[in-house]
This record gives structure tokens, C-alpha cells and sequence, in this order.
């Protein structure tokens, strides 16, 4: 990036997220819905804390069950974005054209609009972490600074994790036309491997292994791990690495396949 | 300028008969086709020029034009836009230039113009002062103030166009690609854009080229034409040096006060059409002093107008010649 577009950049950008509060704003309605029916983690909630009723499983008494899915209810809440489905939508139907002719990369204008969004989903989130101090306020990892370094690290990791995967895949439909197909098979995958449906700490030896080579836990489980006090601080730090490796892996991917699919964009209809 | 040199665009597409048996046979194997949409197109635009980009339906017209405002990249051939290739889409580039489709907007759906224009000032990064001095020009040329603070979607199409024009413009690009600009709008309405646009060229000394199915919009705003069928470039020059080529004749309308005898109508020249207050006659151009020197002495003239032939008709002349003489040409091709 040259010094003139990063300038361009960072004028541009406070307007830009001024556009999509206005944009979030408009479509409140939407918005509302989509946070209610962002409701699985209760219901795993429900079933792991009869489980856990017997004894604890692992380290996961009911209390930190408890902890755990009100964690992954928050953190799913203020960090998923679903760019995927504009990016494709707007290449397939040509209306991509209007963000390809401005002097503006259209990542910057779609990461704003996304992330304009945040501040109104951390008011929406907070009745959920308010609860989650109430009902596990000491296992929490608000009571050391480093941790909560780590944790705030850790949201916008996932966030910009999400965001460049999300980007990767709504960009493959420069290619193929059944990129919301990948899309579907990429969320059935990252509902086990992120620690969205169960604990990874839960899951088979061989499953946790194989979660360090694939960024799913990094969009989730791990911010949520920080935040219920599942991991100490040379843990935390060193987890911080590998999520911001991989931020950096797909960031590199996701500008890659952009750029190249950009010279198939076929413009059709716009 | 602009400088297009043997530009070719081909697309591949997949084609697919219909039926649920090639539906299956599609999944195993699909068939391609190349679809030559340019082929072997050169031109060149000067500052300021006004140019008429015309061709029927699939000529190749918005392809070009996707391809001179660095949406889409050439098969092959060379475009240069002052220093800039357009495809690699440099901010530097893209700050000189606009395309409005009329079919496509960039206004935000559920928010006034107001803040596309403000998102737009943003990204163009363009000073306040200036922007707002652009946008309030612009808003009174177009006569849309009370318009712009409502939300898109609650604009009419004309409404909703001008409001486009003004977020397409508020950079003050130097060369303006307009693809319909006036599709859908009544007739007034299209005139008021014509207007403007003549306006913003002599204002601000900006390029246009102009794609439109009105041919009003082409003859009052493009001294020059450029014309292409099936992706090839047919005519290129003066629009009234090509109305004389494809049609010599010219068109003499006679308002009445008396019918008119049907022989001496057919004797003065050929009758285009006629009844009791109104004749139009088509007039070889060399004949047209003899003609309505004789029209006055023998008809009860009211009024008499002299004027080429609709651009509609002379287009439909264009390419149905051109038509046939690429079929003459592939048929004595061995």
C-alpha cells in the first residue's frame, strides 16, 4: 500500500463507518432478527449443563458451561460477519461494478460497512455479558490486564479472521458459480472445529491436534477460551500468535484470489 | 485522449440445451463458447469531445465501455486513457472518470443521496468546501434539493437518475461514460438531462461518450458518431456527414390549408406519408429548392419545414446494408 492510498484511507474511513451505522441502522429490523435467531449456544447451554449435572466433564463443571456458551454467545455475536454473502451476490450480479470504479479497494468499503455494525451488536451483546458476570464473574479473565490485552487482541483477530476467510469465499465466485455451496460446507465444518457447538477441550485428542492447523478455533473458541479463563497467560499469548498467523495467511489468500478473480469479473447486468 | 486500438473482448460461455438430460449432462461436461463481443475496434477521443456510441442490441457498445472505465480487461488490443491503462484500475484513473448506467445506480438503497454523496466525498477524498460548492451546483442544475435528504428507494426512476448523476459527477470527472443515461424517463425528463449533460461538457470541458436507444439524445448532444455491429467498427465521423451517406434524401413536411392532389404529390417527390392537412415528402438533397419552389405554386401551403431523415430510420438503414453485406460476403466466400 503506497502512502497515498493509506492517507486516502484513513480520511476515508470514519466516513465510511458513519455510512454503515446509518446502513445497520436502517436495517434494524433485520439486525434484531438475526440476533435472535443466533441462538444455538443456548441450546447446546441447556443440554451440556444436564450432562454436567452427574459430575463435571474434563474441567467443564456446569458453572463453567455456563461461562463457556454465554462466552461463545457473546463473542459469535459481536465478531461473525456475513460479507460472503454481499461479495457473492454483488459479483455474480454485476453490482459489484459500482465499488470497482471508485478510487477505494471495495475490501475497505466492505470492512467498514461490517465493521460499523460492532458497536451496535456490543450494546445488543451486553445484557449476555452481564449475566456471564454475574453467573461466572471470578473464573473470568477481566481481573489481569494482560489477559484482557489478549482477549481484546483476540476479538479483532477473529474478527479480521472471519472477515478475509469470508472475503476468500464470497471472492471464489469470480470462479465458480456454486460458491455459497463451500460457503454451507465451510460452516458445517467450522461448527465443530471452533468450539461453537462443543468445548474443544471436550473433544477427542486427535480433534484438538487437528484444530491448531485450521483457523476455525482462532474465529472462536479461542477469544472464548481467553475470556472464560481457560487458558493462562503464556497459553493465551502464544494462541494469540498462531491466530494472528493465520490472519495473516488468509488476508495474503483472500487479496490473492481477489485480485486474480477480478480479471474474470465479467460485469454482467451492471 | 482516449486511444482504443484493435480492442477485442471474447467471452466464454456456458451454453446449455434445455431439458433435465443436458441439465445432467452439464454436471460431467460442459460446453464453452467464445462469444466475440469487440473485435479488432480502434478510436480515439479528444478532451471535451462529444461522441455517440451507437449499434443495435449485443453491438459490443457497453462492453466497450466496461472496458475504457477499467471494469472489464481486454482480450487484446491496447486502451490508454490519457497516461493510464485502464484495467489496472489506478485511483489516479479512476478519479478522472465516471460511468452511469442507466439500468444501475450506486445510491444507497435505504438512505438518502445525501449520504451516498457524503461517502463519495470520502472516498474521492475531496475537499469539503469543494465538494459541497460541486454538490450544490449540481442539485440546482438538476433541480432535485427537496429530493436529496429522502431516502433512495422512495424516488421515482427520473428522480433517483438525477440524484445518480450528481454522486456520478461530484468528483468532476474529466470524461463521462454514459450507458442510457435517459432509459425510462419521459420525455421532458430527458430533455433536462440532455441539458445538463451539454452543460457539464462545456462547463468543466469534459469527454463524453454516449450510448443511448434515443436517438434525440444522440442528435442533440454528439457532433460525432461512432458505430459498430456485432462488435466491428462501421462508421466513425461527423453524424450529419453519415445521415447524407446512408440517406441523400431529405424531408419535406408541408402543412396544408386545402388537400392536396396525390398525383402532384407523387410528381413533386416520394411520398412518405400524407392526408388532408399534412404531406411529408422524401426529396433527393440537389432537388430540394425545385421541389418546394413547386410545392408553393401548386399547393395551399401553411407551413413547410425542411429536415434529414429521422436518425432512427438512417441507423436501420446502416445496419441492415451492413447486415447484408456480410451475408453477400460469406456466401461468395469459398
Amino acid at each position: 500500500m503506497t502512502a497515498g492510498t493509506m492517507r486516502r484511507v484513513l480520511r476515508a474511513y470514519p466516513t465510511l463507518l458513519r455510512v454503515g451505522l446509518s446502513e445497520v441502522v436502517a436495517y434494524r429490523a433485520e439486525f434484531l432478527i438475526w440476533i435472535l435467531t443466533t441462538n444455538m449456544p443456548l441450546v447446546m447451554l441447556a443440554i451440556w449443563h444436564a450432562v454436567a449435572a452427574d459430575g463435571p466433564v474434563g474441567r467443564f463443571d456446569q458453572e463453567q458451561f455456563t461461562a463457556y456458551y454465554l462466552g461463545v454467545q457473546a463473542v459469535r455475536l459481536l465478531t461473525s460477519t456475513w460479507v460472503v454473502w454481499q461479495i457473492s451476490m454483488e459479483i455474480r450480479d454485476g453490482t459489484l461494478s459500482a465499488k470497482l470504479l471508485r478510487p477505494l479497494h471495495p475490501l475497505y468499503a466492505y470492512s467498514a460497512e461490517h465493521l460499523a455494525a460492532v458497536p451496535l451488536r456490543a450494546l445488543v451483546i451486553s445484557p449476555i455479558v452481564a449475566v456471564l458476570v454475574y453467573a461466572a464473574g471470578d473464573r473470568l479473565a477481566f481481573h489481569d490486564p494482560v489477559l484482557v490485552a489478549i482477549l481484546l487482541a483476540s476479538l479483532l483477530g477473529a474478527w479480521l479472521l472471519i472477515f478475509f476467510t469470508m472475503v476468500l469465499l464470497g471472492a471464489l465466485a469470480f470462479y465458480v458459480e456454486s460458491a455459497m455451496g463451500l460457503f454451507e460446507l465451510w460452516l458445517g465444518i467450522h461448527a465443530i472445529f471452533s468450539g461453537y457447538l462443543i468445548p474443544l477441550e471436550v473433544l477427542p485428542a486427535w480433534i484438538r491436534g487437528a484444530t491448531r492447523l485450521l483457523p476455525f478455533r482462532y474465529m472462536l473458541g479461542f477469544p472464548v477460551e481467553t475470556l472464560v479463563g481457560l487458558l493462562g497467560r503464556a497459553a493465551a499469548a502464544r494462541e494469540l500468535g498462531y491466530q494472528w498467523g493465520f490472519v495473516a495467511l488468509f488476508a495474503g489468500l483472500a487479496l490473492l484470489v481477489w485480485r486474480r478473480g477480478v480479471r474474470r469479473f465479467a460485469a454482467y447486468g451492471g | 485522449m482516449i486511444a482504443v486500438k484493435n480492442l477485442s473482448k471474447i467471452y466464454r460461455v456456458h451454453r446449455r440445451p434445455p431439458g433435465l438430460g443436458a441439465a445432467l449432462r452439464s454436471v460431467l461436461r460442459r460446453r464453452y463458447e467464445e462469444v466475440k463481443a469487440v473485435e479488432d475496434l480502434s478510436f480515439e477521443i479528444a478532451e471535451g469531445e462529444r461522441v455517440g456510441f451507437l449499434g443495435p442490441n449485443g453491438a459490443g457498445k457497453t462492453t466497450t465501455l466496461k472496458i475504457l472505465s477499467g471494469l472489464l480487461h481486454p482480450s487484446a488490443g491496447e486502451v490508454r486513457i490519457g497516461a493510464f491503462v485502464p484495467q489496472q484500475r489506478d485511483p489516479r484513473f479512476l478519479q478522472l472518470i465516471t460511468l452511469v448506467m442507466g439500468q444501475k445506480q450506486q445510491l444507497l438503497w435505504d438512505l438518502p443521496p445525501t449520504e451516498t454523496y457524503a461517502m463519495n466525498r470520502a472516498i474521492y477524498d475531496l475537499p469539503r468546501a469543494q465538494a459541497e460548492a460541486t454538490q450544490k451546483a449540481l442539485v440546482e442544475l438538476l433541480e432535485i434539493g427537496d429530493l436529496i435528504s429522502k431516502p433512495t428507494r422512495q424516488l421515482s426512476l427520473g428522480e433517483r437518475m438525477k440524484c445518480e448523476l450528481v454522486a456520478a459527477l461530484l468528483h468532476q470527472p474529466r470524461i463521462l461514460f454514459l450507458d442510457e443515461p435517459t432509459i425510462g424517463l419521459d420525455v421532458s425528463m430527458q430533455a433536462t438531462m440532455r441539458e445538463f449533460i451539454r452543460d457539464y461538457n462545456q462547463r468543466f470541458g469534459a469527454a463524453v461518450l454516449l450510448t443511448s436507444h434515443y436517438m434525440d439524445d444522440v442528435t442533440a448532444l454528439c457532433p460525432r458518431v461512432i458505430v459498430i455491429d456485432r462488435g466491428h467498427l462501421v462508421y466513425d465521423g461527423n453524424l450529419q456527414e453519415l445521415v447524407r451517406r446512408v440517406r441523400p434524401d431529405k424531408r419535406v413536411s408541408i402543412r396544408l390549408s386545402a388537400p392536396a392532389d396525390r398525383g402532384l404529390l407523387d410528381k413533386l417527390g416520394t411520398v412518405v406519408s400524407a392526408d388532408a392537412a399534412q404531406v411529408v415528402l422524401s426529396v433527393p438533397a440537389g432537388k430540394v429548392n425545385v421541389v418546394v419552389r413547386d410545392a408553393l405554386a401548386a399547393l395551399a401551403v401553411v407551413d413547410l419545414t425542411i429536415e434529414d431523415p429521422p436518425l432512427e430510420e438512417v441507423m436501420r438503414e446502416l445496419f441492415s446494408a451492413q447486415r447484408a453485406d456480410a451475408g453477400a460476403h460469406r456466401q461468395a466466400a469459398p
